[in-house]
C-alpha cells in the first residue's frame, strides 16, 4: 500500500466539494441545500489541515477555526431564513420560492 | 500501514456520508448521513495530529451544528415535501458542469502531485508543546484581531437569526 500523502487529502476534500457541489446545484429541498454547504465548507477544513500538516504550522488550523465559525454563522441565519420562508410561503423547496421571477 | 488503513476508512465514511447526504429523499436521513461525514472528517483531523479542531468538530458540528438541523426539520413539517419531486429540473447541466470541474482538478493533482511533497520543513512547535496550545498561543497573539471579528460575525448571527424567526418584530 501507498503511504497516504498529502495529495490523498487533496483529492478527499476534493470530491467532497464536487459531492457538496451536486447537492447545491441538483436538490430543491432547502434544508439539504444547507447540509450541502456544511460539506463544501468541511472540505475546504480538511484541505486547511492537510497543509497545515505537511508545514507544520499552526495557521492552516486557526484558519479552519474561522471556518467552522463563519460555517455556524451561516447555518443559523440560513435556518432562520428559511423558518421565515416556511411562514409565509409554507413551502421549503428551493423553486417554488419565486418571488422575484416575473 | 495504520495510517493508510484508517485514512481509506474515514475516507469511505466522509464520501459515502456525503453521497447519501445528497441523494436521500428524507431530510432527517440526509442528516443522519452528514453526521457520518462529520465524523469522517473528524476522524481526518485527528489522523493529522489536529487534536483540538477534532474536539469542536464533534462538539459542535456533531453536538451543534446538527441539532440545529434536526430542530428546524422537526419545526417545518417536511411530510408532504418527501413526496415531491427529488431533484431540479437543470440537474443535468448542474452534473455536467461539476464533471468539468472534478477533471479539472483531477487533472491538477495528477500533474502536480510531485510539488506536495514538501520535506525539510522545520517543525514550527517546540518539543514538548501540545496542539492545542500552539493553537491558542497563534490565535491569541498573531490572529487576535480577526478572532475578535470573528466573535462580532457570531453575535450578529445571533441577533440576526432570532430577528429572522421572530413572528413579528
Amino acid at each position: 500500500m501507498h503511504p497516504v500523502t498529502t495529495v490523498h487529502y487533496l483529492a478527499l476534500s476534493a470530491g467532497l466539494l464536487l459531492i457538496g457541489t451536486i447537492g447545491v446545484l441538483t436538490r430543491r429541498n432547502i434544508v439539504v441545500i444547507l447540509m450541502s454547504i456544511e460539506l463544501i465548507l468541511n472540505a475546504v477544513n480538511i484541505n486547511l489541515i492537510a497543509f497545515s500538516h505537511a508545514w507544520h504550522n499552526v495557521s492552516g488550523q486557526v484558519f479552519a477555526i474561522f471556518v467552522i465559525t463563519d460555517a455556524v454563522a451561516e447555518a443559523a441565519v440560513g435556518l432562520g431564513i428559511l423558518i421565515a420562508l416556511f411562514r409565509n410561503k409554507e413551502t421549503v423547496q428551493a423553486d417554488e420560492i419565486d418571488l422575484l421571477k416575473w | 500501514m495504520l495510517d493508510t488503513v484508517l485514512f481509506y476508512s474515514f475516507a469511505v465514511l466522509v464520501l459515502g456520508g456525503g453521497i447519501f447526504t445528497i441523494t436521500r429523499r428524507s431530510a432527517v436521513h440526509s442528516a443522519i448521513s452528514l453526521i457520518v461525514s462529520l465524523l469522517g472528517v473528524a476522524g481526518l483531523y485527528l489522523l493529522q495530529a489536529a487534536e483540538f479542531l477534532f474536539a469542536v468538530q464533534i462538539v459542535l458540528y456533531v453536538g451543534g451544528i446538527m441539532v440545529l438541523f434536526l430542530f428546524v426539520i422537526m419545526l417545518v413539517n417536511l411530510d408532504d415535501a418527501a413526496y415531491m419531486r427529488e431533484f431540479n429540473r437543470q440537474w443535468l447541466v448542474a452534473l455536467a458542469a461539476v464533471t468539468v470541474v472534478g477533471a479539472e482538478l483531477g487533472y491538477f493533482f495528477h500533474r502536480g502531485a510531485a510539488s506536495f511533497h514538501i520535506a525539510g520543513v522545520a517543525s514550527a512547535t517546540p518539543a514538548g508543546v501540545g496542539n492545542t496550545e500552539a493553537l491558542a498561543d497563534s490565535l491569541f497573539s498573531e490572529y487576535l484581531l480577526p478572532f475578535e471579528i470573528a466573535s462580532l460575525v457570531l453575535l450578529v448571527a445571533v441577533v440576526g437569526s432570532v430577528i429572522m424567526a421572530k413572528k413579528r418584530i
